[in-house]
């Protein structure tokens, strides 16, 4: 009897935690996949940048009194550029070299922003008002749902089917996608691959900067907000496997459902429940579930 | 090339290196001492898949902390003498890598990474979580008990002359393995897998292989390390750790035999240092800048880069490539 004994608010509520985690996972992934696709090289610091757009969401407003809609557009472009400046300078210089290699310069950045974070502010963590539009909910019945709760799942699907749009289906997206197949073809047509890289890197790090803003008036702005994620996103990554940018999309939002029920249904699982299906996919089918490497 | 001078240099090397090692806490404070040879041993059985088989994981806190609970708990609840202790955290250690390796090895390059990052992450929440560990206190007083059940080893230099043996014995483990037929082999895999396979190797058997070896002596250096200082907690198991070991073998030069010893020195000393009051926060950009630095302009690390001037300007072989 206790198993059909479902409390359908319990479980609703549970849910869009789920769903709302896992507009995280998928931003954060997209950002993760996007650059593998061309640079071929996994960005460690991925985790540390979406930390630097929650910060830099919560200075400006602090400091600047730039309101949330503001910093919606300005903290991606601003975690954007740091992301060009990085791929420009620090990861071209090894592009030739082991991927490893920029695997483990990502993790210094990724080190270097924590530990610079955590020396100037703490590592108890700030917090962000939810902006008044934003504020209160509806209930559905149901369920209640926090309209801010609502507005990140929006935001995050149409960022993430926007990116999907746009690299499966344009013009600008197919150069993309020649690119990861065949960079130096491309070149020979007269692309500058090189700038469509370091735009590329860009591109991935400001979804990152983005879903910083989003997490800012939820969860706490903390320096070590991105690393526990980062590590969760690389198992995700791992079930989806890195063949398609719609299958990171699903696989976030899907794990995040997933770890919701977890935690309605059996809570002491829920902090691992990721890494089992991890464990499941990589015993059935290694490359993924959406992977096309053999 | 010259092997065998090489290998003759490695050995005076070492003599040279046990002597020191010998007479060493008689100079130097002997829990930092043992501290440093706990981790060099890490380092080294890191190394073992980074330098010569050229995969990263980044999972090895995961063995080294597996070591550390296992022997904790078994020299606090069953009271097994100090060796029979550290012995069984090395093999459930080994186990752990067995499980790990088997379902890593079959991806190659940043999914491995990803993969012992990802399953490294699971046994640190299950720690965090199992009631036998004291969870964020950690498991404390672990009782160092007797060497063969004769020795009593709470007498920090019995201790230290414990640990290096232990590290001596891990050390010529990782030579013999690196200088064996099956080390020549993980070479080819790491210099060309493609031809290995083609030469009718079963690669992922050697992989494997390598990956429990380097898993059992990782462990051996946590159940030494949670022996030393009486505690083991769930710093050993954080990434966090993972990173430092990577960062050890890569300052000190991914590879050589020495290297992983070089790099855990320094790092060790540093975080020596730096740990405790104010400085403490700046341990992590201080990592964070060796990385960057380590691969943008280092790559071959200390030692390689001494291998490399010597080879250069003396034509002589360096030591332990």
């Amino acid at each position: 009897m206790s198993f059909l004994d479902i409390n359908i608010f319990g479980l609703m509520g549970q849910l869009l935690v789920g769903l709302i985690n896992g507009s995280f996972y998928a931003l954060l992934a997209l950002g993760l996949a996007i650059i593998f696709g061309l640079l071929r090289i996994i960005n460690f610091a991925q985790g540390a940048l979406y930390m630097l757009g929650a910060f830099v969401a919560w200075l400006g407003l602090q400091y600047l009194g730039m309101n949330y809609w503001v910093a919606l557009f300005v903290v991606p472009v601003v975690v954007g550029l740091i992301g060009i400046l990085m791929e420009r300078f620090l990861v071209r210089p090894i592009a030739n070299e082991d991927h490893l290699y920029s695997l483990l310069l990502t993790f210094g950045l990724a080190l270097i922003l924590q530990g610079a974070f955590t020396h100037m502010f703490g590592s108890s963590g700030m917090s962000y008002n939810i902006p008044d539009a934003l504020k209160g909910g509806n209930n559905l019945g149901f369920m209640y749902l926090p309209t801010y709760r609502a507005w990140i799942i929006v935001v995050s699907l149409i960022a993430c089917l926007g990116s999907w749009w746009v690299i499966e289906k344009t013009a600008l997206g197919s150069y993309l996608r020649a690119g990861t197949e065949n960079p130096a073809l491309l070149q020979a047509f007269g692309v500058n691959v090189p700038m469509m890289i370091t735009l590329t890197f860009g591109f991935g790090v400001a979804l990152a900067g983005l879903a910083g803003v989003l997490a800012a008036p939820i969860y706490s702005v903390s320096p070590d907000m991105g690393s526990n994620i980062l590590i969760v996103v690389f198992a995700i990554v791992v079930i989806g496997g890195m063949g398609s940018i719609g299958g990171a999309i699903l696989t976030g939002l899907g794990m995040g459902v997933v770890e919701g029920l977890t935690k309605y249904f059996y809570p002491e699982a829920s902090t691992t429940v990721i890494f089992m299906v991890m464990v499941l996919v990589l015993l059935l089918k290694p490359a993924g579930l959406f992977g096309k490497e053999a | 090339m010259t092997t065998s001078a090489s290998n003759h240099n490695v050995r005076n090397m070492g003599i040279a290196l046990l002597l020191v090692g010998l007479v060493a806490p008689l100079v130097i404070y002997p829990v930092f001492l043992m501290k440093f040879l706990c981790f060099a041993l890490f380092a080294c059985a890191f190394n073992l898949m980074l330098g010569f088989v050229g995969m990263l994981s980044f999972g090895h806190a995961a063995f080294l902390s597996t070591g550390g609970y296992v022997t904790g708990y078994l020299m606090t609840q069953v009271g097994l003498s100090t060796e029979l202790g550290v012995l069984a955290g090395a093999l459930v250690a080994g186990v752990l890598g067995y499980v790990f390796g088997k379902l890593s090895v079959k991806r190659e390059g940043i999914y491995f990474a990803m993969v012992t990052l990802a399953l490294a992450q699971l046994v640190f929440f299950f720690y965090l979580q199992a009631p036998f560990t004291g969870g964020e206190d950690g498991m404390q007083p672990i009782p160092r008990g007797e060497l063969f059940g004769l020795i009593d080893m709470k007498d920090n230099f019995n201790m230290y002359y414990f640990v290096l043996a232990v590290f001596a014995i891990g050390f010529g483990l990782i030579y013999r393995t690196i200088h064996s037929p099956f080390g020549q082999i993980l070479k080819a895999i790491r210099e060309n897998e493609p031809r290995a396979v083609s030469l009718g190797y079963n690669v992922r058997d050697y992989k494997l292989t390598a990956f429990v070896i380097s898993a059992t002596l990782a462990g051996m250096a946590g159940a030494t390390k949670a022996l030393v200082f009486e505690l083991e907690s769930l710093t050993d198991a954080h990434w966090h750790m993972s990173g430092e070991v990577v960062l050890m073998t890569l300052l000190g030069g991914m590879g050589t035999i020495f290297g992983p010893v070089v790099g855990a020195a320094i790092v060790v000393a540093i975080t020596t240092v730096f740990s405790g009051g104010e400085l403490g926060n700046y341990i992590h950009i201080i990592m964070g800048v060796i990385f960057v630095v380590c691969v943008l302009a280092f790559r071959r690390g200390v030692v390689g880069e001494f291998n490399h001037f010597m080879k250069k300007n003396f034509s002589a072989s360096g030591i332990g490539q």
